[in-house]
């Protein structure tokens, strides 16, 4: 535990908290030097190629792989019924935490029935990727087309198509957050809204596709996998069990990863079947995803229609809100996080920002024949906010108030918190009313407010968009990953060593996606021990030399990891201390450490270098009396205890141009305030936020994988699949209202994705401000030409 | 997503071209730009017997003006197109085209000719050569064709070009003295095809559309002249009547194809848009003049 | 004439300032080549087909999709890539400012990115924020939202303006 003293270093002015530090990766990767997957070469290496389900349904009645076998450079060919024989038994992507949940059981490469167009049937491991693609050519599969499920909307009709036979009623789960009385408030209320919104499915697409290396050694059998992933242990935990290796004979390391948004939690079934072909062929095995494959193998997300209802009293106070969520899943839940957390995301936080006590929110999942779903940037944040603030817009535009101060006299006041929300979470440090103050101020509020009222005047129709957010970050294992079963640490840890050379080396579960985890961990890290950054390395990415950890995911980060981090420094600080005391015949109260060297706390009169320290405590310990025996290494574990979550709030505010002739959105600016406790790198910090608002506004305007009546993906390529480029997007001010968290010493909430969460719902309701003098209003997302005018009645 | 295996040519002749022509018919491709080719490649979309790299065929090169006309090698690149002082001053409809094509490594090594010839139904330059009423020569083992933009176009990727014919050059008229362009385009990012665009070409005498051309492109199969509107504009005062005929004419003249962009009534519905946008910005155009 | 219907050819071209001389298989493209045969790992594949410019290099002095090309095409030609293009110091004004101002995370797409904007900053010639983005959006970032990026490259260009 951090004392008062260490905590007031935290908020020392030359302090490495709050500072912009840049990032040695960046200095790496700038000059070319980055080293991804792909980059990373081994002696012998094979690649693997897949044929993949040209059908969203079929049943594969014979597969001859006899012509693929005979083709130049081929190593390898493997059906899934082969690759099955290699593995212990089939995934089953449910978490018991999701009562009632249901899923099939798959396995990494499909068997006798695909069920979704671009499934993985036959691996080819040839010399080269061009010499495994030929034989993919050459595999023939005999297949029996069937009726896929492929709307949401009629997956649950009775004698409709299925998915999979053990699932005659294609729904994966349901779940209801009822506070009791939400029929009697909005019958009782003066306002009733109602509005039905539709989202789109997106994919991540991370520049770097997933890629994978994979080495097995026999002699050793040790199984090394160089993987772009975000959650090394997570992959060695079922990497391990699927293919029956012990786990502590199996290393992952991530190398430099090229972007993952949460694409890269996950376990792909290719991936297993290209670490089997290693095990089985002896030589390395590398697969790195095309762009073509990965539009219909990784990870889609936000398909679902929202029905939203709010109750208002005609003072405009929000007496209830209720939705009811209808989820579109895939074929399969994705294993081993599920593809429900995304609608039970849009339950815990839509409206979660306001005061009303009534809330009803009903979430249905339901399979289809499509690519499977799970966790993607901020979860089911887009949608629950974009539901929540668009309500909340049609509710101030009823009372005939000010987007602004509707939600001001609405949302739970700073002051009010800890407070348990209509949802049934307790949320605490929230700072709903500083965010708003500081984002008028920001945008200039009343001028930009008179400067559209101008321009409308002249025929140019400008929209002001406002849209506040909560934000779950960091899980703790009360939640998901913990009770639910699956092998996932949700608490993480650090390992801290001071060499002989003062040098200190520091190994986090936690790892570096380009966000600067490494840096920030060694700003955490040298300002706790008192040394310099440049006398700091951290180690990350690697499970023989990490503690174990989850890894990033869900902005946890510099919440969780960082705390392990701190409170390990700390550890090691005092022992430190009690060393330098001994040594100097002094109390280890009565002395600090200040960049790098003990000195007389108060005086800041040095004693002894740490390098002095490591060298005694490593070499010349025979100095030590016999009782004291130095380790010079701290590990520590952080998670949360009570909470669900450690929540976060913020504010996004958005202007842009509305051609209501061609329907085409021009951003203008984009605004976000936001409080993820204490910050830590403001300058990484801003741009987690301006990316992650863009990777939102993508999805606002642009991004969609449309699907057909046959639930094939018509747009998989980056052709046609439309991702936001530098043109179109906006300049992005973001300003940060500082309220460490109360959960742990450090106080770092997480910040990873509060762009993407709001960005959304913030241009919807800049589009809609927009439209307003032609009452037309747009419910969908992406919000392409076409829906613009359609909402107008042009088309 | 690796090419499929293919044989390989560097043609240092014309005639060498023509041959290799005659030889593979349908099953070779002539590699200009490979901008739009190589993709296709990449993606296993195409699986040609051998590829005809017609990049050091020095006599396809270069931009020049002539006796009322400009020719534009097929090789010249869309970047060579952008920066020609030849094209900005005699053709100011592609030069205002230009911009829109792609992105700069893209411009850099994409070709003009390659553009022409592929004909895809949303890119820039088939429209403009067919607004300027522009010619298109190709050659083969058998001679030397000269086709006219408005026979060229055929459907989608069609062109009246034979399968052991190459296009050499395309020839554009200069525009005249007292015309003016206009080119305008809806793309949902810049560079992107277009999903709806028109380039216009028209001389305006006062207030009166002596005549025009306009040539819609992104909505149907090939870029499309829209002869009814044309007719509905010319000698005619640009005003509320005209313009109401001419958007009226619309409907006979395109026949949109619905794509992922939209529906057809959306894509007729943002081409009349530019229609009146075009023609208000000829007439502007013209009057500053 | 370079008559192959062989799978494989041979190609001389300089690459970075070295001059190399490999057997190409004739349908692979110049990354491909830069990556597998010089390791050169510095130009990165994201799509293949041309859209996302994470495999941008220069060829013949300017900069183009590196799997739009095909290494036998190269035959001849000079060829930097971003490790030259680092080690020449060209932009080391450009790769300070972009470390400085954060404008890459995963850093995927920086080589290709740096390869774009080298083009734009040897024109000499001023451009706004706007122009910055028109010029770079050919090149996908997943992760800074071009906000930062756009920073270092004007910050850049008005250091060599006011040089």
């Amino acid at each position: 535990m951090a004392t008062k003293e260490d905590l007031i270093r935290l908020e020392r002015p030359n302090s490495y908290i709050g500072r912009n530090l840049t990032r040695s990766r960046a200095r790496r990767a700038v000059a070319g030097r980055g080293q991804y997957t792909d980059d990373v070469l081994m002696p012998r290496t094979a690649h693997a190629a897949f044929v993949r389900s040209p059908y969203a349904k079929a049943r594969i009645m014979r597969i001859d792989t006899a012509a693929a076998k005979e083709q130049p450079g081929v190593l390898l060919v493997m059906t899934g019924a082969e690759l099955a024989e290699r593995c212990t038994e089939p995934w089953v992507g449910t978490l018991t935490c999701f009562d009632g949940m249901k899923s099939a059981p798959q396995y990494p490469m499909a068997v006798d029935l695909a069920v979704w167009h671009g499934e993985p049937v036959v691996m080819v491991v040839a010399e080269t990727r061009a010499e495994a693609e030929d034989a993919c050519e050459l595999v023939e599969i005999e297949w029996e087309p069937l009726p896929p499920v492929a709307e949401k909307e009629t997956a649950l009709r009775p004698g409709g198509p299925v998915v999979h036979p053990a699932i005659a009623d294609n729904l994966a789960f349901r779940k209801t957050i009822d506070t009791g009385k939400v029929d009697e408030a909005f019958a009782n209320a003066d306002i009733v809204i109602e509005e039905t919104f539709e989202f789109g499915r997106h994919t991540a697409v991370s520049l770097e596709p997933r890629a994978l290396l994979a080495d097995y050694d026999k002699g050793t059998q040790r199984l090394t996998i160089w993987t772009s992933s975000q959650c090394p242990h997570m992959i060695q935990a079922v990497f391990a069990r699927t293919l029956g290796v012990p786990e502590h004979n199996v290393r992952i390391v991530a190398p430099d990863v090229g972007g993952s948004f949460g694409l890269k939690i996950h376990t792909f079934g290719d991936e297993v079947a290209a670490t089997a072909a290693a095990m089985a062929l002896g030589r390395p095995v590398k697969f790195i995803a095309d762009r073509l494959e990965s539009f219909v193998s990784d990870i889609h997300a936000r398909e679902n229609r929202v029905k939203g209802r709010i109750a208002l009293s005609k003072e405009g106070v929000i007496q209830a809100v209720d939705i009811d969520v209808l989820s579109g899943a895939g074929a399969y839940s994705q294993y081993p996080r599920t593809s429900v957390f995304e609608a039970n995301q849009i339950l815990n936080i839509t409206a979660g920002p306001y005061n009303h006590k009534e809330y009803r929110a009903r979430a249905t999942v339901v399979y289809m024949n499509k690519v499977p779903t799970s966790q993607y940037r901020a979860v089911g944040h887009p949608i629950g906010n974009s539901v929540g603030e668009a309500l909340v817009d049609l509710a101030a535009e009823a009372v005939g108030q000010d987007p602004v101060e509707f939600r001001r006299r609405n949302v739970i006041p700073d002051e009010a918190f800890p407070t348990t929300i209509a949802a049934g979470i307790k949320l605490q440090d929230m700072s709903h009313t500083a965010c708003i103050d500081e984002l008028m101020k920001r945008m200039d509020y009343d001028a930009l407010r008179a400067e559209q009222a101008v321009l409308r005047r002249q025929g140019i129709h400008r929209g002001i968009g406002i849209a506040a957010f909560i934000k779950g970050t960091a899980p703790g294992p009360s939640g998901y990953y913990g009770i639910g079963g699956a092998p996932i640490a949700s608490q993480d840890a650090c390992t801290i060593k001071l060499e002989p050379s003062g040098g200190v080396l520091c190994m986090v579960g936690v790892t570096d996606q380009g966000q600067g985890v490494d840096t920030v961990m060694g700003q955490i890290a040298a300002n706790a021990l008192g040394v310099s950054m440049e006398s700091i390395r951290v180690i990350s990415g690697d499970t023989d030399a990490v503690p174990y950890g989850g890894g990033t995911y869900a902005s946890r980060a510099t919440a969780i990891g960082g705390e392990a981090t701190y409170q390990a420094a700390l550890a090691l600080r005092a022992e430190i201390l009690v060393l330098a005391g001994v040594l100097l015949q002094a109390e280890p109260a009565t002395l600090d450490i200040v960049d790098g060297i003990v000195v007389d706390a108060g005086t800041e009169t040095p004693r002894i270098p740490l390098s002095e320290i490591g060298r005694i405590g490593h070499f010349q310990v025979a100095e030590l009396p016999n009782d004291v025996k130095p380790v010079l290494s701290a590990t520590r574990r952080f998670r949360l205890t009570d909470d669900l979550y450690i929540f976060t709030n913020g504010i996004h505010g958005a202007y842009l141009e509305v051609d209501p002739d061609t329907g085409f959105i021009k951003l203008l600016k984009h605004w976000v305030v936001e409080d993820c406790g204490r910050v830590i790198n403001p300058m990484l910090a801003d741009e987690q936020v301006r990316g992650g608002c863009v990777q939102g506004l993508g999805g606002a305007l642009y991004e969609h994988c449309i699907y057909d009546d046959a639930a094939q993906l018509q747009n998989g390529t980056l052709a046609d699949y439309r991702v936001p480029m530098a043109f179109e997007m906006p300049d992005i001010e973001v300003a940060h209202v500082q309220n460490p968290t109360t959960i742990s010493d450090l106080g770092a909430k997480g910040v990873g994705e509060s762009g993407t969460g709001a960005a959304p719902a913030v241009v919807m309701n800049a589009v809609n401000d927009a439209l307003r003098p032609f009452k037309a209003r747009v419910t969908c997302q992406p919000m392409t030409p076409e829906a613009v005018l359609r909402a107008l009645g042009k088309v | 997503m690796k090419a499929p295996r293919f044989s390989y040519v560097r043609a240092e002749s014309l005639e060498q071209v023509f041959e290799l022509l005659k030889q593979y018919g349908e099953d070779a491709r002539i590699l200009a730009g490979g901008q739009s080719l190589i993709p296709t490649l990449n993606m296993r979309l195409s699986q040609p017997a051998i590829l005809i790299d017609i990049n050091r065929l020095d006599m396809l090169k270069g931009i020049s003006a002539g006796d009322g006309a400009v020719r534009i090698g097929a090789l010249a690149r869309h970047a060579e197109v952008a920066e020609s002082p030849v094209i900005a001053a005699r053709l100011p409809l592609i030069a205002a085209a230009m911009p829109h094509v792609a992105h700069v490594a893209v411009r850099n090594r994409g070709t003009f000719g390659g553009s022409v010839a592929l004909a895809d139904p949303a890119a820039e330059m088939p429209a403009c050569v067919l607004a300027l009423g522009g010619t298109l020569v190709v050659a083969g083992a058998r001679g030397r064709r000269e086709i006219a933009a408005e026979d060229f176009f055929r459907g989608l990727y069609e062109t009246a070009r034979e399968p052991d014919e190459i296009l050499v050059e395309v020839r554009v008229p200069t525009e005249a003295p007292g015309t003016v362009s206009v080119f305008l385009e809806l793309a949902q990012r810049h560079g992107d095809f277009a999903i709806a665009g028109l380039a216009c070409h028209a001389r305006i005498e006062g207030d009166t559309v002596a005549d025009a051309r306009l040539v819609y492109f992104a909505s149907e199969d090939r870029p499309r002249l829209a002869k009814g509107a044309m007719a509905a504009l010319a000698g005619k005062a640009w005003n509320d009547g005209t313009r109401a005929a001419v958007i009226g004419a619309l409907t006979d003249d395109l026949d949109p194809m619905t794509n992922l962009d939209g529906g057809a009534a959306m894509k007729l519905h943002l081409q009349r848009v530019l229609t009146g946008r075009a023609l208000d910005a000829a007439v502007a155009q013209a009057r500053a003049a | 004439m370079t008559m192959n219907t062989e799978d494989t050819a041979e190609i001389t071209c300089t690459v970075n300032g070295e001059r190399v001389t490999r057997t190409v298989r004739v349908r692979q493209h110049l990354v491909d080549f830069l990556r597998g045969e010089l390791q050169l790992t510095g130009s990165h594949l994201g799509c293949e087909h041309g859209i996302c410019g994470a495999c941008s290099v220069r060829v013949g002095g300017v900069v183009v999709r590196g799997c739009l090309m095909l290494a036998v095409q190269a035959d001849g030609a000079e060829i930097v890539t971003i490790e030259g293009l680092t080690d020449s110091e060209e932009v080391a004004d450009l790769q300070e400012n972009f470390v400085a101002r954060n404008a890459l995370q995963c850093g995927f797409c920086t080589p290709g990115m740096l390869m774009t904007a080298a083009e734009l900053l040897a024109s000499g010639r001023p451009a706004s924020r706007e122009q910055i983005r028109e010029f770079l959006s050919g090149n996908f970032c997943r992760c800074t939202g071009y906000h930062a990026i756009v920073d270092a490259v004007e910050a850049t260009l008005r250091q060599r303006l006011e040089g």
